[in-house]
């Protein structure tokens, strides 16, 4: 267990270790040799392209897809050897919903205690709870196929909460919900947070990560490219403020004579800078570029700038 | 490394559980099929065709067609739930994925679909029986015996058939089996006529590789009142082949869905 009592000093071991982690699909590397730690309590995320190796990294956690090469251990276990116990432990979203499109909410819920051997009575009790707490109460009895997106987002994170798991794994937990179904997801992981619960998600909204993620990594081609706090790498990747000005010779010249840090995409440059007003202001004044937009830097400014711009099918 | 023994707990009846729930929902049109299947066989081969036909091994045609139709069921049974709706449960449902998420493997989960499949034949059996018995061409009690056997031959296409879903490219390469395996097994199997009629090597060769004929065996033992000691060579062919099948599908399949 993560808390080891030691001459009465209590040590928090981490609940998450991967060591050099390798995964291997014949030929192909899905998982190039990666290392990080997922502290207890806190919300980890893993980024990256389509094929980055997220998901390939999720199911190694969960016990279900063996690695090639590496250590990792989930509570202090070994994934290879004590697949049962950690699984007890933990609560998966997948990327897809996966229910049993015969069953109702409620009864989905109850037969997916049942596999953690979970008697009756406390399954019917928990289960009660968890639909106030995804707010879905009223479609207890409803049909899976009846469930809006949002919705059926909510019941999969009450299923992967009926074994009172202490490790949630979240594959892209709002994918293709409206604001008002992933905002009321946001606040149910942070209130589990709150709780206690050690959260790692994967997602492909930026915005999301670097509103939920206390630390994340950004991965591209099985690698871990940087790791560390959303804020912390915006400003160590980009600075705080970009400034967005048409491409051209004249805003060129400009902004290599002041020195400015900058990348040119298509018909725009991006300059990357703590003091936009210095920069807005020597382009604005010497060169007269079409337009000129100063504006925060985000964490895809950065996941950009690391895994570039061309497309992943 | 395909003949590995699985490592299983008592876990593997949760997933039994699971398809029993899901069939009691759908119970009236499950329960229809094993009424009136025997019927339009019985009334269309063994009553149709039968006015043709005297008697095969000295007993009317109905009595020697009967235990064939129960054969055939319990084949049917397993082998379609193991096949088709295993696979939909597998790849389109991802039901599967769902349940290895939680303290059950991958090997326990295939095993509760074998068990189902098997229970499958066994329920669909005890439907057939009273339909047949109506027309009085079941000795009876021997015939209860076809009950409990039921389980055992429909475990046997059970494993059979979940190494085809296991090596399958997509849904619809399933109708190979069904038309390559089960269609002639369903005519070769000394089902509608006894295996003496065809030569001799083909004789051999559907005690050798049509696991029909030994269901067929043993249950018109059964049901005609007839036990001897060839239900024994009958019934352990059965155990050995439903073992070796039993290795590989659950092998094959862990194979397919644990990369």
């Amino acid at each position: 267990m993560p808390a080891i009592l030691l001459d009465g000093w209590l040590f928090i071991a981490p609940v998450i270790v991967a060591s050099n982690l390798v995964k291997r699909f014949g030929n192909l590397v899905a998982v190039d040799n990666i290392s990080f730690t997922v502290e207890e309590g806190e919300i980890f995320g893993f980024l990256g392209p389509n094929g980055a190796g997220k998901t390939t990294a999720m199911k190694m956690i969960q016990c279900v897809s063996p690695g090639s090469g590496g250590k990792l251990t989930v509570f202090g276990m070994d994934v290879n050897t004590e697949q049962r116990k950690i699984k007890r432990l933990i609560g998966v979203v997948p990327q897809e919903n996966n229910f049993d499109p015969d069953f109702t909410v409620y009864e989905n819920l109850l037969v997916y205690s049942r596999y953690f051997d979970i008697p009756r009575r406390d399954a019917e009790k928990t289960i009660s709870e968890l639909l106030d707490f995804v707010q879905l109460d009223e479609k207890k009895d409803t049909m899976i196929e009846h469930l809006s997106g949002g919705m059926k987002r909510r019941l999969i994170l009450a299923r992967a909460l009926v074994n009172r798991s202490r490790l949630l794994i979240l594959d892209e937990p709002t994918v293709g919900l409206d604001p008002q179904a992933r905002h009321l997801i946001w606040d149910r992981i942070r209130k589990l947070q709150a709780q206690g619960s050690t959260i790692v998600l994967t997602t492909h909204y930026l915005e999301e990560a670097a509103r939920l993620c206390d630390r994340l990594v950004i991965m591209d081609s099985g690698k871990i490219l940087v790791e560390g706090k959303p804020d912390e790498l915006v400003r160590d990747y980009i600075g705080t403020e970009i400034v967005e000005v048409q491409n051209g010779p004249e805003a060129v010249a400009c902004l290599d004579r002041i020195a400015a840090k900058y990348e040119t995409i298509g018909d725009m440059i991006q300059v990357y800078t703590d003091d936009p007003q210095k920069v807005a202001n020597a382009l604005l004044e010497e060169c007269r570029p079409g337009h000129v937009v100063a504006r925060k830097a985000t964490l895809e400014d950065v996941f950009l700038k690391l895994t570039g711009r061309k497309l992943r099918e | 490394m395909y003949l590995e023994i699985p490592q299983l707990t008592g876990s593997v009846w949760k997933v039994w559980l699971r398809n029993r729930d899901v069939f009691m929902k759908t119970f009236r049109v499950n329960f229809i099929p094993p009424f009136i299947q025997p019927l339009l066989y019985l009334l269309a081969i063994g009553f149709g065709v039968g006015t043709f036909v005297n008697t095969v091994d000295g007993m009317p045609y109905p009595k020697f067609i009967a235990p064939a139709i129960i054969a055939t069921g319990i084949m049917n049974s397993s082998f379609f739930e193991c096949t088709f709706a295993t696979y939909v449960r597998m790849y389109f449902q991802k039901t599967f994925d769902a349940i290895i998420a939680t303290p059950l493997s991958i090997e326990e989960v295939i095993v509760g679909e074998l068990l189902w499949g098997a229970t499958r034949s066994t329920i669909d059996t005890i439907l057939m029986l009273p339909v047949l018995a109506a027309f009085g061409v079941l000795e009876f009690p021997q015939s209860l015996l076809v009950i409990p056997f039921a389980f055992i031959g429909g475990f046997l296409f059970a494993t059979i058939a979940m190494c085809f879903t296991a090596i399958t490219p997509n849904i619809d390469s399933l109708n190979y089996p069904s038309f390559l395996f089960v269609t002639p097994m369903f005519l070769f199997s000394g089902t509608f006529f006894p295996l003496s009629l065809l030569p001799q090597p083909v004789q051999y060769m559907a005690l050798a590789v049509l696991p029909l004929t030994h269901v067929v065996i043993i249950v018109r033992s059964f049901t005609t009142a007839t036990l001897s000691g060839m239900v024994l060579l009958s019934l352990g062919w059965i155990v050995l082949v439903s073992l070796l099948f039993f290795l590989l599908s659950v092998n094959l399949m862990k194979r397919r869905l644990i990369a």
